[in-house]
């Protein structure tokens, strides 16, 4: 071999060299991994590397031996400085610089010096799996030793600070500086050197006890050097090196996108200290370690977190502000991802889309950097660990999530960003918000705008079922969810549901006229007022289920209601206001009446007196209070508007219909004859279809009236007594007007009395009346309105 | 089959996205388009004060082959929406397409907020994408 002269330097740089690939320190190398990566390090075409293989004699000899070891190295120096390769050139070329091998750009000698030194604390190795742990000094510190974090090393830190600056600043001093400084420190310390060697603790050590050759720029996967192996080489490892190398997530390093987390667990966990920083080498082990065995790996550890933090605490010092989107925007350009994949990054992570990173989602967006960074796809959406309701520790804590990454189906990130920086707990209040929405629309008390008929029905039905309420109307919570459906309420309740049916539309129309949920949106508190109001008011018409601006028409919706619950028609109630029948005579309607008017009076709203005759279903109906006397009245009506009734009542608009005619019938029929009302009753009665109802909302009111009573005392007094004096008058008149004069007299004056009685009653049920048509009306467009939707 | 396009304009008429469902035939609304960013020009200087107008029905493109709709919307910030879709898409009314550009309104401004994104250049984020995507065949196949 030719003989071949090396300056001190060069013999320093060779030896280390040959020594670091001297692997199996036979003082020879053979052509195993290291010297060809070595030599592909060297940046030089295969072509070259060939022939400086064969001038050296490697190729004759079959390995490497020293001086062919150098006269390769000396070769890849002069072809690097673009010298034709020429054995001769080997001793005649002066000034050769070192040869250079680009795979780690190596720091300063210092460093290496430093590095070096501390190499035995072979805790350096910036865990190669923690491919989690990114590596912040480097990112911060840019050519600053060590970031705080990585104290542990001071070599190492230099050389992580210098990684990232690295890919900023090829290195300076690189091929040059290195191979003059002393050699000590860490030959290898690599900057940005991509932590491709886990395992190289036997060869870091050996390493590091060869020489104190700096390596200057020895790429590699170098890992062993000393401690180094904080190196991140701006270059992608060459593939022979061992797969399990993970690269720091520094962010000037590339890591190269794989799978090298999981192979680097191993190494890693073997190697204990980590060059960042005690935590960092902790946490990068433990997320080596984490990150391969968990299926979560976007789960957080503690120790990545506690970095994160550290590492948020030098952007924003309180930690609980916010970094401002510049601010992030800085420092995780420093990871040199890609434009496009950082502010998918920042999509992700920035929950509440306020332009700003708390801590937890600063921790995500890092925590996702550095997955990338190591070679894991961004997920669609933000992982479930990730969220940054998550606080601190508990991520660590929680359970990985298989796919989570990707298949997330973090409905909270897609459906929050609403700028609100309310944002955190939402994720998992929703789901249990919608479920509770559920529940709630069914626990709540449903407001039920009922009329006062409707509450006391509810009620009713609601001691009847012994449900217990605190509410006030009470009956209406435990009915809500009842009444909605209608179908599950029990037979007694049926009328309460009829009502509330109907109710519930006309509730809704006439109070908020919100076609929707109706028995949710009714308002109870509506609803009461409106009974109350009710009660005060002359009876209203019988009323639809739906329209219920007045609960006037309670009594008239509650028989109705009672005999639809039946499921008849209210074909009594229910008639379309007919002709006004002739008005009985108020004595032929007095007598009657008075009977029933007695009756009705001693029974406020019920009648339970009223149950089979039809002078007693008069009274009954009214249950409601003031329809008592008109119900004597509608009843002699009731015949004749039956048909209507029916109509009407099939219509379905029967309450309102029914109840405005109801009480219009009443009026009607109060002046005519009482008995012909209790006639008509009768006939009604015994007419079997429409009459069926009659009796049996009779006996409905009877009970609701029964329960109804207080109110309909209410009611009922103030009616009933206006119209009670007249009309008992009546029987009087009728009598007297057989007996004398005087008599007669008085009771026409009692009769002109009680026809101005009536007349007012009756312009007031024909306001009712107008205004449940204009209810209907309205109920009608809105049905018309809902109809489009419904093809929606 | 319904087409809609939805487009975007920075403040210096160039484009910042285009997307079209359900053909990705974007093509032959570029003309469409360019011609409606002169109307919405006109209206935008025009109105001077209520920039944000929320709507332009550009009813003047309906040729006699393909009819179509092109409704304009500006931000505050000069950025142009421009929806197109098919005039035999009759059963888009107005205030759906209102709501379409208060959506994009609020997508974009999520875009904006994200530190890595400049104004000006392409929208690329893979959640407006997908915002937009979900708007737009929701409008397609309820009609």
């Amino acid at each position: 071999m030719e003989s071949l002269t090396l300056s001190d330097v060069e013999q320093k740089y060779y030896s280390e060299l040959f020594v670091y690939c001297d692997t199996d320190n036979t003082k020879k190398v053979a052509s195993n991994g290291r010297v060809l990566d070595l030599f592909r390090a060297a940046q030089l075409p295969s072509e070259v590397v060939l022939q400086i293989t064969e001038l050296c004699g490697a190729t004759r000899l079959g390995h490497f031996g020293r001086s062919q070891f150098y006269i390769a190295l000396k070769l890849i120096a002069i072809a690097q400085s673009g010298l034709p390769l020429r054995v001769e050139s080997l001793n005649s070329v002066k000034d050769l610089p070192l040869p250079r091998f680009v795979v780690g750009k190596n720091e300063a000698e210092a460093r290496h010096a430093a590095l070096y030194q501390d190499a035995d604390s072979q805790g350096l190795y910036p865990a190669p799996g923690t491919a989690l742990i990114p590596r912040p000094p480097g990112r911060g510190l840019q050519n600053k030793k060590g970031p705080p974090s990585s104290t542990s090393l001071p070599a190492h830190e230099v050389i992580q600070p210098l990684a990232p600056s690295i890919e900023a600043q090829p290195e300076p001093t690189s091929p040059v500086i290195s191979p003059h400084q002393s050699p000590p420190t860490s030959p290898h310390s690599w900057r940005k050197h991509k932590r491709q060697h886990s395992g190289g603790n036997a060869d870091r050590q050996q390493v590091v006890a060869a020489t104190g050759a700096v390596w200057t720029q020895f790429r590699e996967p170098q890992t062993g050097p000393v401690t180094g192996d904080g190196m991140w080489s701006s270059h992608s490892p060459p593939p022979p090196l061992p797969p399990s190398q993970e690269s720091w997530v520094s962010f000037t390093a590339d890591t190269p996108p794989s799978s090298t987390l999981p192979a680097m667990h191993p190494s890693s966990v073997q190697e204990s200290t980590t060059i960042r920083t005690v935590a960092s080498a902790a946490t990068t082990n433990e997320i080596q370690r984490q990150s391969s065995g968990y299926d979560d790996p976007w789960k957080i550890t503690d120790e990545q977190r506690q970095y994160y933090i550290n590492q948020f605490k030098t952007i924003q010092p309180d930690l609980t502000g916010l970094i401002p989107g510049s601010a992030a925007k800085e420092f995780f350009t420093k990871s040199k991802l890609p434009i496009l994949e950082l502010s998918h990054i920042w999509e992700l992570s920035d929950f509440d889309k306020d332009g700003a990173l708390t801590l937890d989602e600063f921790c995500a967006a890092f925590h996702l950097v550095v997955a990338r960074k190591n070679g894991y796809d961004l997920p669609e959406k933000l992982p479930e660990s990730l969220m940054p309701k998550l606080i601190d520790l508990d991520d660590s804590a929680e359970v990985p999530e298989p796919a989570a990454e990707v298949g997330f189906s973090a409905s909270p990130v897609e459906v929050t960003p609403n700028k609100s920086p309310s944002m955190p707990s939402l994720n998992q209040a929703w789901p249990e918000m919608n479920q509770s929405n559920e529940d709630t629309a069914i626990v709540h008390p449903v407001p039920i705008r009922m009329t006062p008929s409707k509450i006391h029905m509810q009620e009713m039905e609601l001691k009847r079922t012994g449900s217990d309420h605190n509410h006030p109307t009470s009956p209406l919570l435990a009915k809500p969810p009842e009444l909605s459906e209608e179908t599950k309420l029990p037979p007694s309740m049926k009328f309460v549901a009829a009502n509330t049916v109907g109710d519930g539309y006309s509730s809704s129309d006439s109070f908020t006229s919100d076609p929707e949920p109706i028995t949710r949106q009714r308002s109870q508190s509506g609803a009461s007022p409106e009974a109350l109001k009710v009660v005060a008011p002359p009876p209203p018409p019988p009323r639809p289920q739906q329209s219920h601006s007045r609960s006037s028409s309670l009594d008239m919706n509650r028989t109705f209601a009672a005999t639809a619950a039946p499921g008849q028609p209210q074909p009594s109630a229910i008639a379309f206001p007919p002709a006004v029948p002739p008005r009985p005579l108020p004595t032929q309607s007095s007598v009657p009446l008075t009977g029933h008017r007695v009756e009705a009076e001693g029974v406020p709203a019920g009648g339970a007196v009223l149950t089979t005759t039809s002078p007693q279903q008069i009274p009954q109906q009214p249950n409601f209070a003031d329809f008592s006397q008109f119900q004597a009245f509608a009843a002699s009506e009731q015949p004749s508007s039956l048909p209507d009734i029916d109509k009407h009542s099939e219509a379905g608009q029967a309450d309102k219909i029914s109840e405005g005619a109801g009480p219009l019938r009443t009026v009607k029929s109060d002046g005519p004859a009482d008995e012909r009302t209790s006639a008509t009753v009768n006939s009604a009665k015994g007419s079997s279809g429409p009459l069926a109802p009659p009796p049996k909302p009779v006996r409905r009111r009877l009970k609701s009236e029964d329960e109804l009573r207080p109110e309909d005392e209410q009611i009922g007094p103030q009616k009933a007594a206006a119209i009670a004096a007249p009309l008992t008058s009546q029987p009087s008149i009728s009598r007297s007007v057989g007996k004398d004069k005087k008599a007669i007299q008085a009771s026409i004056r009692r009769n002109k009395e009680t026809n101005t009685v009536l007349a007012r009653l009756n312009s007031e049920l024909q306001q009712q009346l107008k205004d449940l048509l204009e209810e209907r009306i309205s109920l009608e467009v809105q049905l018309e309105q809902l109809r489009p939707f419904s093809h929606l | 089959m319904f087409h809609i396009c939805l487009l975007m304009f920075s403040p210096q008429n160039y484009p910042l996205y285009i997307r079209s469902v359900p053909c990705q035939n974007e093509l032959k609304f570029h003309y469409t388009v360019h011609t409606s960013l002169d109307v919405v020009e006109e209206k935008v200087s025009a109105v001077g004060k209520s920039l944000a107008d929320q709507r332009e029905l550009y009813l003047g493109l309906l040729y006699p082959t393909e009819d179509y709709k092109v409704y304009g919307y500006v931000t505050n910030s000069k950025v142009k929406f421009v929806i197109v879709v098919d005039s035999s898409n009759t059963s888009l009314r107005d205030n759906e397409i209102r709501s379409m550009f208060r959506k994009l309104h609020n997508s974009f401004t999520d875009v904006m907020c994200n530190p890595f994104y400049n104004p000006g250049d392409p929208i690329q984020s893979k959640a407006f994408n997908g915002i937009v995507s979900g708007m737009m065949v929701q409008t397609v196949c309820v009609f």
